[in-house]
């Protein structure tokens, strides 16, 4: 029997994005902005957009795959998905589904893309205004349990106290993304540098592990990749960058409702991190760049720990600003500046600078780098994560 | 209205009380119980609610009676209103209590008492029943203090 598997199967062979904006400063409409990241996304690719057979997103993107394959007038639509889960739990599967389509046949193009502009809509840090809570909701809403930040603070609270990890931990992984985004033109906080005095002087957003730099900004844009078959990758443009591993779900019962999942201070990563290194044949020690979804600085040291990349009883050492920063830590992290500093792009703009890392061309270039990883959004439930690699690594 | 005994100022979202699946909880919490969903089959606790047994898969699942005694399993003490009725009123700890007497399940409330009461993983703490007759349909919380 041939094994079942992505590795080396599919490519990203284009990316794209729009400009991005701070949240409700997009001249442009939610659709305008998917649609320019998918025509970038085609251009760099050298690929005609009305080839595009298919669309893969998550988080409960409001631009409809079939709205765009009119607009852009696409031949035919053979694919069309939406990852369950809200935020950016879904970014790393978006791009395995659209591997495992072109992979399998189903389609031979595929973008996978996300776009936002939320000052067109209801906000993500808000919480909810209607008057009743239904559901699981009865037994948060009524105590002030509402928002995103707050449904996870108590699994960081749970795990940095359990493992004796201090709050400069979280404060490096910030400033890491802050450090990176200050070379970077696209990104939102280019000219708008952190530092240790400025972090710890920023207001509680939730105590005891959540300051202000601790939590992702809200941002308009939109972002996309498109994926093909490995033999197509191969006569575009750019050097191909491949699929190695991808991995989406669950460990048994984290969404178990009102707090109740067994294995509850974690990323919802521990199966889904051990799923992907069996794909992508490799370990932790073979990642030479990382992006990691910044939802929350927490939920990063989680994924980092649920990807074997640091041990909880080092994470005080370890997670020093130094190592994290391109070119020359030891565990380049959020080398364009991340959700929290590039923009929050829902993590599609990691898997960009992912690309742009492997094909050498990122703005803070980590040395000859030939595995990438991206962790998407931590903490929900499902969550993903994503291996890429370059030819060498096949 | 008397609001100086809650935990949070009133105009947050309302429990909806009268859902088939979970409208025996909230009745007992107006009677001063903490009632939870326990299987007819397999005779565990589960929280929360939910049709089948994630256990045994059986969907006779009843209500049981259970000590509202439990432990701090984790906390959070919100600083930045994310609802208009909570401009201006300041932090507030929400806590995750574990029942050991009851499989382990944990249950949200806010911790109330003594101002500036610390919590701490593996506290002691013991239910208060927050009746909110002013609201249309009553409804009470089930709300956390420290014990001793
Ligand atoms: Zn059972």
């Amino acid at each position: 029997m041939t094994e079942r598997t992505l590795r080396g199967k599919a490519a990203i062979a284009g990316i794209g994005e729009t400009t991005y904006y701070k949240h409700g400063q997009s001249p442009d409409a939610e659709f305008k902005l998917a649609l320019k990241a998918v025509l970038a996304a085609c251009a760099d690719a050298g690929i005609d957009p009305r080839e595009v057979d298919g669309f893969a997103t998550y988080g409960n993107d409001r631009s409809e795959a079939t709205r765009l394959a009119a607009a852009l007038g696409i031949h035919e639509l053979r694919f069309s998905n939406m990852h369950w889960g809200g935020g950016g739990g879904g970014v790393a599967a978006a791009v395995a589904n659209a591997a495992a389509a072109v992979h399998s046949g189903m389609a031979n193009c595929v973008i996978a893309f996300r776009s936002l502009a939320q000052g067109q809509f209801a906000r993500y840090g808000k919480g909810a205004q209607a008057p009743m809570a239904m559901g699981e909701d009865a037994f948060l809403w009524p105590y002030g349990l509402m928002s995103p930040a707050q449904r996870f603070a108590m699994k960081i609270t749970r795990f940095l106290t359990e493992n004796g990890i201090r709050h400069e931990a979280l404060r490096s992984i910030a400033l890491a993304s802050y450090h990176h985004a200050q070379s970077n033109p696209r990104a939102v906080m280019q000219g708008r540098p952190l530092d240790e005095a400025k972090y710890d002087a920023s207001r509680w957003i939730i105590e005891p592990f959540h300051r202000l730099f601790d939590c992702c900004q809200e941002n308009d844009g939109a972002a996309a990749v498109l994926v093909v078959p490995a033999d197509r990758a191969k006569d575009l443009p750019h050097p191909p960058v491949y699929l190695l591993g991808a991995a989406q779900g669950g460990h048994h019962r984290s969404a178990a409702p009102v707090h109740n999942a067994p294995h509850y201070a974690s990323a919802h990563f521990p199966t889904v991190a051990r799923n992907l290194y069996e794909m992508a044949k490799c370990g932790p020690g073979d990642i030479d760049v990382l992006q990691a979804y910044e939802n929350f600085t927490g939920g990063v040291l989680l994924g980092l720990v649920e990807h074997g990349l640091v041990k909880p009883e080092e994470a005080n050492e370890f997670l020093v600003k130094e190592n994290l920063l391109a070119p020359t830590g030891r565990m380049p992290l959020n080398t364009s500046g991340g959700n929290l500093a590039e923009c929050y792009m829902h993590g599609l703009e990691l898997v960009n600078e992912a690309v742009r890392q492997l094909r050498r061309t990122a703005i803070n270039q980590v040395p000859d780098p030939e595995i990438a990883m991206v962790i998407g959004g931590p903490m929900v439930t499902p969550v993903s994560s994503l291996i890429l690699g370059t030819e060498g690594t096949l | 209205m008397s609001t100086t005994n809650h935990a949070l100022p009133p105009g947050l979202p309302a429990p909806s009380t009268e859902e088939p699946l979970s409208a025996p909880y909230w009745k007992a919490a107006r009677e001063g119980r903490l009632l939870v969903q326990k299987c007819g089959g397999c005779g565990g606790h589960q929280w929360g609610p939910e049709w089948i047994c994630h256990r045994c898969h059986s969907f006779d699942l009843d209500w049981a009676e259970v000590k509202p005694r439990g432990r701090i399993y984790s906390w959070e003490t919100p600083h930045h209103p994310v609802h208009p009725a909570l401009n201006g009123h300041g932090p507030y700890t929400i806590v995750l209590v574990e029942l050991p007497e009851a499989d382990n399940i944990r249950m949200i409330g806010n911790l109330v008492g003594a101002p500036g009461a610390e919590p701490r993983i593996e506290a002691e703490v013991e239910a208060v029943f927050e009746p909110n007759d002013e609201a249309s349909p009553p409804y009470t919380l089930v709300q956390w203090r420290l014990v001793g």
